[in-house]
C-alpha cells in the first residue's frame, strides 16, 4: 500500500519488483568485432517482408540497400558490413520458423565504415519527406515490438497529439542498453526527440525513466532545451513500467480505452532506443546496420552493452562474450517476456534488445512443485490491467478457453507474466492464457 | 552446449504455497505455547493429537503415485493447531481425534483437497463436533490449575466412545475463586456481566484452547500481514465491522450491549477473524469481494452473539463467509484496466 503524501516517483497500479540485476548499466557501451558471417532475415519487423534485391556472389558494401521495402507497412534492410553475398534462402530465426534471409560473408580486414550515406538537413524537410527518410533509415521499433518507426510515427489525420511519451522505463530484469544510450547518446535522442515531435505536431515531451537509473536522468536533465517543451520524469522501479499501457498511465493518468492505440487518448509512444537511432541516422542518411543491446547473465563472464552489427549469429557473440559452457537458457529479450532460442545460429535482429545466458533457469528449489490454486488472490493483487488470473487459470485447466475471452478478458493480457511471477503455486498462468489465446485464435479464423 | 526452450516469465518469486503455510505455522506457535502455560498437559496433549490426526488422515487418503506427500505444504497442519485452539482445553482426546478425522477427510479432501474445499476444515471439524459433543464442547475449565503439569485434567483422558466424566470435583479442587464454568460470552448474555479488558489482555478469561491471548494473535497476525503471507484486509474488515456495529448498539443502549472493546476480545472472533477468515482457499479473492466478506463475517458475528441462541457465533459467520466466497467472488470481478477515461 502507497500512503499518497509519500509518493514520489510517477507509477501505476499493481505490478512486481523482480531482483533487476542491472549491474551492467555503469559499464560503457562497447563494440564487439564483425562474425565471419552475418545473418540478415528480410522480415525483422511487423509488416510484409522486404524484397532481396541483391544475387548470390555480389559484393555488398555496408550500409548499402540489400532488400527493398515491400510497401508502406514494411521495411528496408541495409547491409550490416562489406563483404560477399554467399546465400539466399532459408535459416533458422527466433521463434523456431525458418526465414528467408541473406548471408554475408565479411571482408575481415575491410575497415567497416558505413559507405553509403546521404547527409540532410532534417529542419528543413517536411513531414512527408521524413517519413519517407525514416522509413528509408529501416528503423523498427527498437524496443522489441518491431513495429516500423515511420508507420507507429504516422498518426492518423482525424487524431490531435498532445504528448509524446518517450519510453526510457527499461523495467526488464538484466537489460540496461535504454540506459547506456539515455546516458553517452542523449543529444541522438533529443534530436529523434524533435523530429518525432514534427512528425505528430505533439507540442510537448515527457520522457519517463524509472528511478534506478539516476545518472540517465541527470543526463538528460543537463541537455534539455530550454523552451521547457520537453521534461524527464522518474518512474517508480517496477515491472512491467515500461508497457505502453502503465507507462501512460504513469506519466499522464490516463488510461488507452480497451482495444485502441495510444493516439486515442492523444498520446504517442516511442522508446528511447528507437528515438536515439532515429536522431542519429536520419540528418546522416544511413540505414541501420546495427544496435546496441544488452548481452548478460549468470553463464556470461563478461557481460555488457555492446555496439553488435545485425546479423551476428548468437554463437559468435555468446563466444565473445564468455559465456560458460554451462549455459543452458539463452533468452532473447527480457526475463519476464522474452523468448528461449533453440538454436544459436539465430541472429542478432533489429528488435533485439538483450541477449541472456542462464546457466539453470532463474528459480527457487522447489519451483517445479505445481500446487492446485490456493485463491490467495496474488495474481490479481499484481495484473497491471486488473485481470482474474486466478479465475482464468482455473478455467484454462478445464479448457474452457472461450469462457476465459467472454467473462474474464482474456484478450486485454499482454502476457507480462506478473501473474506467473507472484504464483506460490508455481501454476504456469500466462503460458497457459498464450495457449488459450492461440485456441480462440484458430477457433475463429476456422 | 545444450540449451532448453522454456517460455517467460524465466524468473518467479520465491512465493510457495509452502512457504506460506509454514509461515501461519510459526505465527500460531506462540499461541499454542500460551495455551500450553495455561492449561499444561491437557491442551499439550490436544494440540498434538488433533494435529496428528489431521496429518495421519491427510497422508492416508491423499496418496497419488509418484508425487510427494502432500503433508509437505503444511496446510494439515495449520488445520490440526487451528482446530486444537478452538476447542475447550479439557475435551476429551478421543473427540479431538473426531474432529481432526472429519476436518481433513470431510472438510477438505472430500472436495478434492488444498484449494477446492469450499470451508474452513479446521471450522467443519469443529462444526461437526459440536453437533456430535455438545456438551463436552461447552465444558469450560479454569486455566493455570496447580498440577497442570504432571497430570490431566480428568476429562481429557477419556476413554474413547465413552461419555467424559464429570470435571466438578476436579474444579473445586483446584480452589480457583471466582469460575463459573461460562465463558465472558455466556456471563454477559445471560447474568450481563462483562468481563474486563484487562482480563481479556492477560489471558484471564474462560475460553477454548487458544482464545485467550488476544495479543499473541494479533502479533502473529501482524507477522504474517508484514511478510505478506496474509491479506490484512480480511482482519480489518472483520473486526471492524464488528467493532462499528457493537460500538453503534452499544451508544443505542450501554446498559443492554457491552462495548465494542469486550466485543473484539472475547470468544474466538480475533483468532477467527485472523487466522481463520484469511484461510485463502475459501475467501475471495477480488479487491472488493475481501471487503465485503470480512464485513459480512463480523456483522453476521455480532447478530449471532445479540440475538441468536449461541453465545458465540464467529464460526458459523465464518461458515457462512466460506459459502458466500463464490458468489462474491462472481458479483466483484475487478475493473479492467482502459475501462475508465480520465484526462488530465
Amino acid at each position: 500500500m502507497r500512503l499518497p503524501f509519500l509518493k514520489r516517483a510517477a507509477t501505476f497500479e499493481h505490478g512486481i519488483h523482480p531482483s533487476y540485476h542491472k549491474e551492467t548499466g555503469s559499464l560503457p557501451i562497447r563494440r564487439l568485432a564483425f562474425a565471419p558471417r552475418l545473418i540478415v532475415p528480410l522480415s525483422q519487423h511487423i509488416g510484409k517482408p522486404a524484397v532481396c534485391c541483391v544475387n548470390v556472389g555480389q559484393e555488398v558494401l555496408r550500409g548499402q540497400v540489400i532488400a527493398t521495402a515491400d510497401g508502406f507497412v514494411s521495411l528496408p534492410v541495409h547491409a550490416p558490413a562489406t563483404g560477399v553475398v554467399e546465400a539466399i534462402g532459408l535459416m533458422p530465426s527466433a521463434n523456431g520458423k525458418m526465414v528467408d534471409s541473406i548471408t554475408i560473408r565479411v571482408y575481415q580486414a575491410d575497415g567497416q565504415a558505413v559507405q553509403v550515406s546521404e547527409p540532410r538537413d532534417v529542419d528543413a524537410m517536411d513531414k512527408k519527406e521524413l517519413l519517407a527518410a525514416i522509413q528509408a533509415t529501416g528503423i523498427s521499433g527498437l524496443g522489441g515490438a518491431t513495429f516500423p518507426a515511420h508507420v507507429k510515427l504516422s498518426v492518423p489525420p482525424e487524431a490531435v497529439i498532445d504528448t509524446l511519451v518517450v519510453n526510457g522505463a527499461e523495467c526488464e530484469p538484466f537489460l540496461t542498453c535504454d540506459h547506456r544510450i539515455m546516458v553517452e547518446r542523449t543529444q541522438d535522442l533529443l534530436r529523434g526527440i524533435r523530429i518525432a515531435m514534427k512528425i505528430s505536431g505533439a507540442p510537448r515531451t515527457i520522457i519517463g525513466v524509472e528511478d534506478n537509473k539516476p545518472d540517465a536522468i541527470a543526463a538528460i536533465q543537463a541537455a534539455l532545451p530550454a523552451d521547457g517543451s520537453i521534461t524527464v520524469k522518474a518512474l517508480e522501479t517496477k515491472y512491467p513500467q515500461g508497457a505502453e499501457d502503465t507507462i501512460i498511465y504513469a506519466l499522464l493518468g490516463r488510461e488507452i480505452p480497451a482495444g485502441q492505440r495510444p493516439a486515442a487518448i492523444g498520446v504517442l509512444v516511442n522508446n528511447v532506443m528507437t528515438l536515439a537511432y532515429l536522431g542519429r541516422l536520419l540528418p546522416a542518411g544511413e540505414g541501420i546496420v546495427e544496435r546496441v543491446l544488452t548481452v548478460a547473465g549468470p553463464a556470461v563472464e563478461r557481460p555488457g552493452n555492446y555496439i553488435v552489427p545485425i546479423g551476428t549469429p548468437l554463437r559468435f557473440l555468446l563466444e565473445q562474450v564468455g559465456a560458460h559452457s554451462s549455459a543452458k537458457e539463452i533468452i532473447l529479450g527480457g526475463p519476464m517476456m522474452g523468448m528461449t532460442i533453440s538454436s544459436l545460429d539465430v541472429p542478432v535482429t533489429k528488435g533485439t534488445s538483450g541477449v541472456l545466458a542462464f546457466a539453470k533457469a532463474q528459480l527457487p528449489k522447489d519451483a517445479t512443485r505445481v500446487y492446485s490454486c490456493i485463491k490467495c488472490g496474488e495474481c490479481l493483487k499484481v495484473c497491471p490491467k486488473f485481470l482474474n488470473p486466478s479465475h482464468m487459470g482455473l478455467l484454462a485447466a478445464k479448457r474452457e478457453y472461450e469462457a476465459m475471452a467472454e467473462r474474464y478478458n482474456l484478450d486485454r493480457c499482454f502476457e507480462c507474466g506478473c501473474c506467473s511471477y507472484v504464483c506460490p503455486s508455481h501454476i504456469p498462468l500466462v503460458q497457459q492464457f498464450r495457449i488459450a489465446k492461440a485456441v480462440n485464435r484458430e477457433k475463429a479464423a476456422a | 552446449m545444450s540449451i532448453e526452450l522454456r517460455t517467460s516469465p524465466h524468473m518467479i518469486s520465491d512465493r510457495s504455497v509452502s512457504r506460506i503455510m509454514l509461515h501461519v505455522v510459526l505465527a500460531l506457535l506462540p499461541v499454542c505455547a500460551f495455551s500450553v502455560w495455561q492449561y499444561g498437559l491437557s491442551a499439550l496433549a490436544l494440540i498434538v493429537v488433533v494435529t496428528a490426526t489431521c496429518l495421519l488422515t491427510e497422508r492416508v487418503l491423499n496418496r497419488t503415485p509418484g508425487q510427494p506427500s502432500s503433508l509437505s505444504d503444511w496446510s494439515a497442519t495449520i488445520t490440526g493447531i487451528l482446530l486444537a485452539l478452538t476447542l475447550p482445553p479439557a475435551f476429551p482426546l478421543w473427540m479431538g481425534v473426531v474432529a481432526g478425522f472429519f476436518a481433513i477427510a470431510i472438510g477438505k479432501l472430500l472436495w478434492g483437497g488444498l484449494g477446492y474445499n469450499a470451508f474452513n476444515p479446521a471450522l467443519a471439524g469443529r462444526a461437526f463436533v459440536q453437533a456430535a459433543f455438545p456438551v463436552a464442547i461447552s465444558t469450560w475449565v479454569p486455566a493455570f490449575a496447580v498440577n497442570r503439569f504432571s497430570e490431566f485434567i480428568p476429562s481429557s483422558l477419556t476413554a474413547p466412545l465413552m461419555i467424559p466424566p464429570s470435571i466438578t470435583d476436579w474444579i473445586k479442587s483446584q480452589h480457583i475463586d471466582a469460575f463459573t464454568g461460562a465463558t465472558p460470552l455466556a456471563r454477559w448474555k445471560f447474568e450481563n456481566v462483562t468481563a474486563s479488558t484487562h482480563d481479556f489482555l492477560t489471558g484471564m478469561v474462560t475460553a477454548s484452547a487458544g482464545e485467550t491471548t488476544a495479543i499473541l494473535i494479533l502479533l502473529g497476525g501482524v507477522y504474517l500481514a508484514a511478510r505478506k503471507f496474509m491479506d490484512w484486509r480480511i482482519p480489518v474488515a472483520v473486526l471492524g465491522s464488528a467493532a462499528l456495529l457493537a460500538w453503534a448498539f452499544h451508544l443505542y443502549d450501554p446498559s443492554r450491549y457491552p462495548s465494542p472493546a469486550f466485543v473484539l476480545l472475547s470468544g474466538g472472533l480475533m483468532l477467527g477473524a485472523i487466522f481463520m477468515a484469511t484461510d485463502m482457499a475459501t475467501s475471495p479473492v477480488t479487491p472488493v469481494g475481501v471487503w465485503i466478506y470480512g464485513a459480512v463475517i463480523g456483522v453476521v458475528t455480532v447478530i449471532i452473539r445479540y440475538f441468536g441462541g449461541l453465545t458465540e457465533g464467529v464460526m458459523y459467520a465464518i461458515l457462512l463467509g466460506n459459502a458466500l466466497t463464490p458468489l462474491i467472488d462472481q458479483y466483484t470481478q475487478p475493473r479492467v484496466f482502459g475501462t475508465r477515461q480520465k484526462r488530465t
